[in-house]
């Protein structure tokens, strides 16, 4: 829980930052805004999340806050979900979406997209249990066609199957060929430093998650 | 038909092509020679007369006799009359010309491969105009006003209505800034130092100074003709080609600011800060100007093609019309017409492609391809002719400093942009991207025509320009063109990824978004993903229901996405002679029956092909086939038909072979009950039947039974013979599981009988997906079936 005091103290943000790799003026600015969702209060609930009006609109809002409070994401022993979070768990979550340095080294920038994918997978894998099923697989379609009504929810079915299928079908070389193709680039995004500080980079994020769901044992 | 680039000779023929291949360019020769006394040069004959005839008494084509002359000859049964036809024959003439080099190129084999179409086409118009000059004839040139309005815009439509939307957006900084800052740093740095060596060397004092920045911004664009032309043949990889081929787009606006301001005052001989300011202003009204007006005529274009559901035959007319009307609006005010033509295409295409029918779709597609690769052939060939037809006064300082000031300019200034823009991009352009950008920065026949243009009063250095860009012209096309495939294969450059689009891309992608658009927000940070998500939700619901004719407009993307790939699959199993059943990895083609369950699906046998089923694919190919990628892997001009999946392919169709026995098997076990009891079955065919296929999918059974959604599937209800059978090698497949290693399906061992239906249920519902597209009601008609 959030062992981080309302006065924010410089040598805290050292250990934060040594944490979670981030600056200690982004640490400042998220911890501004972590106190603005909280409201003041030294814990971060699910409720605070769920109001944030732009999110309304996201289809995967719920999953999305759920990756907030997923245990396996804060890196703590326990698996299952956590009622509240403090700031180090909100960093430690918001640390996911840096973008690898120029400085890192090979295995840490493996390290580091490893890690991308864990948390990418931990939002699919709902039971924890460490496989994606088609039961999971067909949840996440049917949220992202939840807009649609309930066009969305029957044809998510077919889609989700085709998916599976997809994956089934290839061998493995080739899908992790055609699955990392451009999203590899493409989805690394960069927030501007000034307004905020996320640095939000994913790369090469399906291998793992199909590979997980379709061939483990 | 889909026409490769590079077609290689069948094995056996090796001698065959290229001896048709001489064959031809000999013909092509010998028809070139025709032009000669066909076509005097005496009048502008490219432009397109309005037809015309030159004799203006009434009578009809063959000039006849005259009323008033009553001498009475013998009625004239055949008479010679060239002059009245002469224009459009010559222009035709020509345009066949061109077409038969094309084809010519590449039933020759080696050639195509070393040498890029753009260098051949130089060749043969250099050919072409010697001759010309041979014969005494004058030479036809390549006028401006030919060039830019008619040459030009199919090429710019082809290019805009096909722009990969997706990646030219996210690098949409890069590019304006490699677009604007680089042209102007580009002819800033040549028109200067030009005029520094014009003052230094003796001949050349006369030119001023603005001469030489108006010469300057005229060579410093790049060329999206040319660049097409050779990125095209290199197959190189997404980011690079949108980069250089985007940056060629829009240093339009710049090149035509800059051109009009130093034209207007090199007879001033001086330039001042309102001028300057002014200047300013007139880029962003240009570029500005010239994407509202072509994003207008997008709009109107996409609302009338709202309505053209009962004049299907004229739907790509509209496509046309609009564009070059848009195209030729920006002219009119002088705004840039290439970003005009852009927007428009860009601006119309996801509309126009949800109202029209499929062979509309068909026909836009092909007509611009045609149009563009003619257009683009008859460039090349009369920048040839023109080279040996025009005057040239050839000044080696000039010419070899241009060049050279060219290439420095251009790394100089890829470098250093390229330095700045690393730091607000998180996936850098490394040393070797910089290069290709660089290397890939070609000049064409825009420059040359905007020299044609210039006035000889007011630049009596004209021919030296006209030489010098020609030159410019030549060296970047031969000799960058060449050297930049065994370069990029040197460099080993990533190239395209010929990889199929998949159903989960096309998801994670859609995740990807919400997410990190979610992110965001947490954030409290309006940025990328926010704007772009606020203006697709406005999108989808306002201008979607404008603009797209019926339920189309509420269809998601992603829903409509996997519509298409059915409908590939679909138009595979067609070709591939049906089959019995549709088995195949056409996963639940039940959706399409939910979604339009209009009629009830017809009762039939399942081993044939029934009216309803043909009907069902009629109109799954109608309504779905005419959506094009949305997002290319890889930006090929040529490519006109998705190629169906390679290998996948064939394991499905190995597959499918396999199915269609075992289904037949099966359907002999059609006697069961009808109860969804499971009475014991043969394991054996389950199992074979399903290990046939590596399908490692695991269904764990819901951890509570009614959260299973289902879905009503007329065709495979419980009650069929087909889904019981299923489902009781699917409770005798449990037992079996644990033997299986790998191969068939997994399942957890289920908890309770219940959820074990459901699960056979699932399971025998994604079988039937596998075996049995569903039926669908038909939408719309259509005015002529698709299957004959």
């Amino acid at each position: 829980m959030g062992a981080f005091h309302s006065v924010p103290d410089d040598h805290q943000y050292h250990i934060l930052s040594e944490k979670t790799g981030f600056s200690l003026e982004q640490i400042g600015i998220l911890h501004n805004r972590f106190k603005q969702l909280s409201h003041n209060s030294d814990v971060l609930r699910r409720d605070d999340l769920n109001t944030i009006p732009d999110l309304a609109s996201n289809p995967i809002k719920s999953q999305i806050v759920e990756a907030f409070f997923d245990g396996r994401n804060l890196r703590k022993d326990s698996e299952g979900p956590v009622q509240e979070i403090g700031f180090e768990e909100f960093l430690i979550v918001m640390s996911y979406f840096r973008p690898p340095s120029v400085h890192m080294t090979e295995e840490q920038r493996e390290g580091i997209r490893r890690d991308k994918l864990r948390f990418l997978f931990n939002m699919h894998d709902t039971d924890n249990d460490g496989t994606i099923t088609l039961e999971e697989y067909r949840h996440v379609v049917e949220e992202l066609l939840s807009r649609s009504g309930s066009l969305g929810r029957e044809t998510a079915k077919g889609i989700a199957d085709a998916a599976m299928l997809e994956v089934a079908n290839m061998s493995v070389g080739r899908m992790v060929q055609y699955l990392l193709s451009s999203v590899s680039w493409k989805y690394s995004r960069f927030i501007d430093k000034e307004r905020n500080c996320c640095y939000i980079g994913i790369q090469s994020v399906l291998r793992k998650i199909l590979v997980h769901s379709a061939y483990s044992t | 038909m889909p026409s490769p680039r590079r077609a290689l000779p069948a094995p056996g023929a090796v001698v065959d092509p290229r001896r048709s291949g001489y064959l031809l360019v000999l013909s092509v020769v010998v028809l070139g020679c025709c032009l000669l006394p066909l076509g005097a040069a005496s009048t502008p004959n490219k432009t397109p007369q309005p037809g015309a005839p030159k004799e203006q008494n009434g009578s009809p084509g063959h000039g006849g006799s005259h009323a008033s002359n009553y001498t009475k000859k013998l009625f004239p049964v055949l008479s010679f009359d060239y002059g009245h036809v002469k224009p459009p024959f010559v222009i035709f003439l020509w345009i066949l010309l061109a077409s038969l080099m094309k084809l010519g190129f590449h039933l020759i084999p080696r050639l195509s491969s070393i040498v890029p179409e753009s260098c051949l086409l130089i060749v043969v118009g250099l050919l072409m105009g010697g001759i010309f000059k041979l014969v005494g004839e004058t030479p036809p040139i390549l006028k401006s006003d030919l060039f830019f309005l008619y040459l030009l815009p199919p090429i710019i439509l082809d290019a805009g209505y096909f722009l990969p939307i997706r990646p030219f957006t996210e690098n949409l900084g890069t590019i304006l800034i490699f677009a604007v800052v680089g042209t102007l740093w580009n002819s800033f740095f040549i028109g200067g130092l030009l005029y520094g060596v014009c003052q230094i060397e003796g001949t050349l004092s006369t030119v001023g100074l603005l001469p030489c920045l108006l010469f300057g911004a005229i060579i410093s664009a790049v060329d999206p003709v040319a660049v097409l032309a050779v990125f095209e043949e290199i197959h190189i990889n997404e980011l690079l080609h949108i980069l250089v081929f985007g940056e060629s787009l829009l240093n339009d606006a710049v090149t035509v600011v800059l051109y009009h301001l130093f034209e207007e005052y090199a007879g001033a001989g001086a330039v001042t800060v309102t001028d300057v300011f002014l200047g300013i202003v007139s880029f962003l009204v240009v570029a500005l100007g010239g994407v509202m007006v072509g994003a207008i005529y997008g709009v109107l274009s996409a609302f009338t093609s709202r309505f053209t559901a009962h004049t299907r035959v004229i739907e790509p007319l509209f496509v046309f019309v609009y564009s070059y009307l848009a195209y030729l609006s920006a002219e009119v005010f002088h705004l840039s017409g290439i970003m005009a033509l852009i927007a428009c295409g860009a601006v119309m295409r996801p509309y126009v492609e949800a109202n029209i029918s499929h062979k509309s779709h068909t026909t836009i597609k092909y007509f611009l391809k045609m149009w563009s690769s003619v257009s683009e052939t008859l460039i090349f060939i009369f920048l040839g002719v023109s080279t040996v037809a025009g005057d040239h006064k050839w000044n080696w300082t000039f010419v070899v400093t241009t060049i050279i000031l060219c290439m420095v300019a251009r790394v100089l200034g890829v470098i250093s942009l390229t330095y700045l823009i690393n730091k607000f991009r998180i996936v850098k352009l490394t040393t070797k991207d910089q290069f290709i950008i660089a290397y890939g920065g070609l000049r064409g026949a825009i420059a040359f025509s905007l020299g044609y243009l210039l006035d000889t009063d007011h630049f009596p250095m004209r021919k030296m320009f006209l030489t010098a860009i020609i030159t410019v012209i030549f060296f970047t096309v031969f000799v960058q063109g060449m050297t930049i495939r065994p370069l990029v294969d040197l460099l080993a450059v990533k190239k395209k990824q010929e990889t199929k689009r998949s159903i989960n891309e096309e998801i994670h992608t859609q995740f990807l978004d919400h997410l990190l658009t979610g992110i965001e927000d947490i954030c409290g940070h309006y940025g990328h993903h926010h704007w772009k998500d606020k203006l697709n939700r406005f999108n989808k619901k306002y201008v979607k229901k404008c603009l797209i004719a019926g339920e189309r407009s509420k269809e998601p993307q992603l829903i409509a996405f996997y519509h298409k790939m059915e409908m590939k699959q679909a138009i595979e199993l067609v070709e591939s002679g049906g089959g019995v059943k549709v088995p195949s990895a056409m996963p639940s083609t039940v959706s399409m029956q939910n979604i339009q369950p209009k009629k009830p699906p017809p009762e039939r046998a399942l081993p044939q092909i029934s009216k309803g089923r043909e009907e069902e694919i009629r109109k799954i190919l109608r309504n779905n086939l005419q959506k094009t990628r949305q997002r290319l892997q890889s930006y090929n001009r040529h490519t006109l038909v998705v190629d169906p999946y390679e290998d996948g392919w064939n394991e499905i169709l190995l597959k499918r072979k396999k199915m269609i026995e075992l289904e037949k098997k099966i359907s002999q076990m059609s006697n069961y009950l009808t109860v969804p009891a499971p009475p014991p079955d043969s394991p054996t065919i389950a199992r074979a039947r399903l290990a046939s296929d590596p399908q490692a999918w695991s269904i764990k059974p819901a951890a509570n039974a009614d959260t299973v959604p289902s879905i009503k599937v007329d065709l495979a209800s419980p009650q069929s013979p087909d889904s019981v059978s299923t489902l009781d090698e699917f409770s005798r497949r449990q037992q079996q599981q644990q033997e299986e290693e790998e191969g068939g399906l997994m399942m957890k061992p289920p908890s309770a009988a219940r959820e074990e239906q459901e699960d056979g249920k699932e399971q025998q519902r994604l079988q039937r997906c596998l075996s049995d597209p569903g039926p669908a009601g038909t939408e719309e008609e259509e005015d002529e079936p698709f299957l004959p």
